[in-house]
């Protein structure tokens, strides 16, 4: 009888971490990349500027960071920013972006799917078919193939 | 448009002869059904069981009148027809994985074979020994190579792979060619040399085309975007982005038209005329307008009562094909002002399209 019987820790070993052919991307050096400027944003909201802040949150998009603290203070701006706006208003708002930033706010919808809090899935829910209609279901293929997303 | 179902599996390759009159078609399968056409059907004449694995790939060379066919059981024959059958030469391509895709160059003296196995093996004929050798190209592969492409000059091969790459090698073999004068991608063309190489495509790179005089090469990759890398002009690479599914086969059909197809299961228009310049032009597919017939009243409830909305019924997709498209060739017309291309699909429809400027 083998002695190695009774455990089973093997099996959580993660072996691909150990293969020498390992496909690694590319670093792309986003050390620096701090996110949309928080300042900047919230007094574009204070002001009732709206469309001016969701420029101004789109810009500059966490992607090559690892720096998973940026994503996440990244990733509440927008819902701030996506929050404040009427249900009415969001179909302009998303028309007036071009095409990169249609793709960048699905990015971050998505991303904001992922931990759903007290009312964020009915804002981003909204925001998503206004969005999906702008870009097509190439945008959402572009979150799923992203390598780097935010 | 001329549509023609050839059974229930999906189609994963398919090949013409130079003449158009037959085809070798693989329904899913380890096996290479050809098909002759007489009137406006198509008869079974031959069919080519050597592969142990699915067939991936299938060319068939115009003038030599060769089939090359590649499968997942990393293997790859050569077929020639002699009284009346095709006869099969096992190709020794030396790869661990499957085999992805394979090409006849355009003089057709060799063939190009892409891999699972993160290299292209690209064989050619020694008639002293009378077998097929092959030789390979592994510089910066980092996954599977999914589709390959030849230049005109007969020593340029397009690569992409499943590492978001997009590469031009050179193939040249000094055994059996001449040294290729200098083209716009490069005038050093050592066996093996990376001539051209796109990073970050965005996705799987699906399929690779150089344009008919090779001095543009165009691609589409799995975030649903087709781009174009103009040689002559410093490389440049323009992307456009599309809104809809993937595309799986691009193919020029003039200097500056591009024909995409894949997963929307109908193909699409693109023109490129210089950097910055890459546009989409139309869908290649317009549905017939099906006539609405009145729905009565009952009807009107009966499906609010089963389905919750009062829409006709929509069981089959507007456009020809019913699933998504898997390859595109040329059928008639040089390769500067193709006329007619063909389709196939995973719904195992075959469509030759017409193309008009």
């Amino acid at each position: 009888m083998s002695k190695n019987t009774v455990s089973d820790r093997f099996r959580k070993v993660d072996v691909d971490e150990y293969d020498e052919n390992k496909f690694v991307d590319e670093e792309d050096g986003g050390e620096n990349q701090m996110g949309p400027d928080e300042a900047e944003v919230d007094s574009l909201i204070r002001q009732g500027s709206l469309m001016g802040a969701l420029q101004a949150v789109l810009k500059n998009p966490p992607i090559n960071t690892k720096n998973q603290n940026v994503k996440d203070r990244a990733e509440g701006l927008v819902l701030k920013v996506l929050s404040s706006f009427k249900s009415a208003d969001i179909e302009k708002a998303v028309q007036s972006l071009d095409k990169n930033s249609v793709d960048l706010l699905m990015k971050y919808i998505y991303k904001g799917f992922e931990r759903p809090s007290e009312n964020s899935s009915t804002v981003l829910l909204q925001w998503h078919e206004k969005a999906l209609s702008a870009g097509g279901v190439g945008c959402i293929v572009r979150v799923l193939t992203a390598r780097k997303t935010v | 448009m001329s549509i023609y179902t050839f059974g229930l599996e999906p189609l994963s390759c398919h090949a013409w002869n130079k003449d158009r009159t037959q085809i070798a078609i693989s329904p899913n399968s380890n096996v290479v059904h050809i098909y002759q056409k007489s009137g406006k059907e198509w008869n079974k004449i031959h069919e080519l069981t050597e592969h142990s694995g699915r067939i991936t790939g299938v060319d068939w060379a115009p003038e030599t009148n060769r089939i090359v066919t590649c499968a997942s059981d990393r293997n790859a024959y050569v077929w020639t027809l002699k009284d009346g059958v095709w006869k099969p030469t096992l190709v020794l391509v030396r790869i661990n994985r499957a085999a992805t895709c394979v090409k006849w160059s355009p003089m057709e003296n060799k063939f190009a074979l892409g891999s699972g196995a993160k290299l292209i093996s690209v064989c050619y004929f020694e008639k002293e020994n009378d077998w097929w050798l092959s030789k390979h190209i592994k510089k910066g592969i980092c996954s599977t190579v999914l589709s390959l492409d030849w230049h005109p000059n007969n020593v340029l091969l397009a690569a992409g792979s499943a590492d978001l790459h997009c590469r031009v090698f050179s193939a040249y073999i000094k055994d059996i060619e001449e040294k290729p004068g200098p083209t716009p991608w490069g005038s050093k063309m050592p066996f093996g040399e990376v001539l051209f190489e796109h990073k970050e495509c965005g996705g799987w790179v699906h399929s690779v085309s150089f344009s008919p005089s090779g001095d543009t090469l165009a691609w589409v990759s799995h975030n649903s975007s087709i781009s174009v890398a103009d040689g002559p002009r410093g490389k440049q690479v323009t992307h456009l982005t599309t809104d809809n599914l993937p595309l799986m086969s691009v193919i020029y059909v003039t200097e500056n038209d591009i024909v995409a197809a894949g997963h929307d299961c109908c193909p699409y228009q693109f023109s490129y005329i210089g950097p910055e310049a890459l546009g989409f032009v139309k869908k290649l597919d317009v549905p017939k307008q099906s006539s609405k017939g009145s729905m009565s009243a009952m009807q009107h409830f009966r499906n609010l009562d089963k389905k919750a909305t009062t829409e006709e019924d929509h069981n089959e997709m507007e456009t020809l094909h019913q699933n998504s498209i898997t390859q595109l060739c040329i059928v008639e017309g040089p390769k500067t002002n193709v006329e007619k291309y063909s389709s196939v699909g995973l719904d195992g429809a075959m469509v030759v399209w017409t193309f008009k400027v």
